[in-house]
């Protein structure tokens, strides 16, 4: 069997798939809200990579540990 | 110790649990209805018999929407890491990074492709494959979780690793030794042993109420023959595991131990109190009797932490202030080598600053010798090492009489299938049926064990749960947190939904 055909029949085993759900279509709409949710509102408003955003390098980002760390305490 | 503000590190604690325990409400039942579907599968190939084939896929349906609705609520929890525990994720470095990119690649190349299959393949594939593809999902599911608790584990008891100064981070020394502790390994088995004896009384339960309704009777008591079989031998196999946890707590965890039994003068032979209340007024050091009503199981303490009858058990006395005798050292000992160990750290960045090679080996030396001891360095007294105790005693304890409760129900409804008919004794199908959240309060109240009864550590012994926060905006994690609150409730109703509407359709309805 040719490649071309192989990824021809994989295609249209999902596509098939996908068109003969019943419960599965509901859930794909569930899981597509989920993710907008998670990484459009979430990660992008509340969830920064504070270190990445903060510092520009690994060397800065290893200062900030190590004053963190080693600050005075009472 | 002056650590940030105590409301942003509670927040973002509570953040912490509120995901990780609403995840847990989602991937229990992945863990174990995977394989109870996988085992229905088996029995259709090798029998024919299409009644199972329908059965199997009835089950399937049920396992696809928990899948879809727990799927990436995990994710949060990596957020959270990044921006929260920011201190935390710079410290550990790769070695938490490892295992969970191993576990990712394993979990979109293995389950994505052979869920598709499992779910698109029926008629469309061999016989062969398709069940091929249906334990593979089970497999990769549970490997999956292997990859994540091997993370927890490392957090419990951190092996394997060097700390460079250099980079502030814990670099990996041995793979394997991170992916084998004997932590993460025990906790691996007891964790999926949950998700399996969940499972095994999602199957039940549901079975029962089919039964209850007269709706396919048939299905649904060999559903329950599977169902009760499996949930009997993962429900031993979960107390064994048990067994295991409690003995690798003793061993590198010995105050959460302590705390899990309200222990606080360790004695020889120690006993378990299978029932009793925490005396609210107990506090270390004091002659109070510490548990009121006690009824002790004799030396199963003794044995379950260090599988001799005879061992000495330290108390929360003894880790706290140190006993001699046994030769335990105190914490505010550990709490001095842990202040060594961080003027170790600063005078190393102060001899790098100066480019002093000399110095810089001098500290360098000396922060090597007392980092097993550099998290105590932080905390203010030696009570400080004492985790909340109540709470983690009674989880434990719930934990426990409800594994017992489950061997019980398993054994008896299994009996009552195959030796007699199980329709005529309602009030043990309304018993199974109602057990079904009871396996997840079990679930979860271990997770509780777990991670409470390690506070304050983040990384045990290592980095408290004040040092790994990250120093940002409080009202912000407040905000988030209600959102995941909101988020996770809605997922769960609709879970809650959409399995009911397809349970009524019934096993025969189609799916």
């Amino acid at each position: 069997m040719k490649i071309t055909n192989i990824i021809t029949h994989i295609i249209f085993f999902y596509v098939d798939g996908f068109r003969q759900m019943k419960v599965g279509k509901k859930l794909w709409l569930l899981i597509g809200i989920k993710l907008l949710i998670l990484f459009g509102v979430m990660k992008f408003f509340f969830f920064p990579n504070y270190l990445k955003t903060t510092y520009d390098t690994d060397e800065a980002r290893s200062m900030h540990l190590i004053e963190h760390l080693t600050k005075e305490r009472q | 110790m002056e650590l940030m503000s105590t409301e942003l590190i509670d927040w973002s604690r509570a953040q912490f649990a509120l995901t990780a325990l609403y995840h847990f409400l989602f991937v229990p039942l992945t863990l174990g209805l995977s394989f109870i579907v996988a085992i229905m599968e088996t029995i259709y190939v090798k029998t024919g018999d299409l009644k199972w084939k329908t059965i199997t896929r009835f089950w399937m349906t049920l396992f696809a929407i928990n899948f879809a609705i727990g799927v990436a609520t995990g994710l949060i929890m990596e957020f959270e890491f990044g921006t929260n525990w920011a201190n935390y994720s710079w410290f550990v470095g790769d070695i938490f990074g490892a295992p969970l990119a191993v576990e990712g690649i394993l979990a979109f190349f293995m389950e994505s492709t052979f869920f598709a299959v499992m779910f698109f393949g029926w008629n469309k594939v061999s016989k062969g494959f398709h069940l091929l593809s249906t334990w593979l999902v089970a497999v990769g599911s549970n490997l999956s979780a292997f990859w994540i608790l091997v993370a927890n584990g490392w957090m419990q008891y951190p092996v394997g690793m060097e700390f460079n100064p250099d980079t502030v981070r814990n670099e990996m020394a041995s793979f394997w030794d991170v992916a084998l502790s004997p932590v993460a390994v025990a906790k691996f088995l007891h964790t999926i042993g949950s998700g399996y004896v969940i499972g095994g009384l999602f199957v039940i339960g549901v079975s029962a109420w089919m039964i209850l309704k007269g709706r396919d009777v048939l299905e649904a008591k060999r559903s329950m023959v599977v169902g009760a079989s499996f949930g009997l031998l993962v429900s031993i196999f979960l107390a064994v595991s048990g067994d295991e946890s409690a003995y690798q707590a003793a061993q590198h965890q010995p105050v959460k131990l302590a705390a899990m039994e309200g222990l606080y003068k360790g004695e020889e032979r120690a006993g378990i109190i299978a029932v009793g209340i925490l005396n609210p007024d107990k506090k270390i050091g004091d002659d109070l009797h510490p548990i009121y009503g006690d009824i002790e199981i004799p030396y199963a303490l003794s044995f379950l932490g260090y599988h001799d009858v005879d061992a000495f058990v330290p108390g929360l006395d003894d880790l706290v202030l140190g006993n001699e005798k046994y030769g335990i050292e105190g914490a505010a000992s550990k709490i001095e080598k842990g202040k060594i160990a961080i003027k170790a750290l600063e005078e190393y960045k102060e001899a790098k600053k100066a480019d002093d090679q000399t110095a810089m080996s001098e500290a360098r030396k000396l922060l090597d010798e007392y980092m097993p001891y550099f998290g105590y360095g932080y905390l203010e007294k030696p009570t400080d090492i004492v985790p909340p105790i109540a709470l983690t005693f009674y989880s434990f304890h719930i934990m426990v009489g409800l594994g017992m409760w489950f061997i019980i129900l398993f054994l008896i409804v299994l009996y009552l299938t195959m030796a007699n008919d199980i329709t005529r004794f309602r009030k043990v199908l309304w018993l199974a049926l109602l057990s079904i959240p009871l396996g997840y309060v079990a679930a979860e109240a271990g997770w509780v064990v777990a991670e409470v009864g390690r506070q304050p550590w983040a990384i045990q012994d290592l980095m408290p749960v004040g040092i790994a926060a990250t120093d940002i905006d409080a009202g912000n994690v407040q905000v988030s947190f209600w959102l995941f609150a909101l988020l996770f409730t809605a997922l769960l109703i609709a879970e809650i939904k959409i399995m009911l509407r397809q349970i009524a359709i019934g096993i025969k309805g189609g799916h």
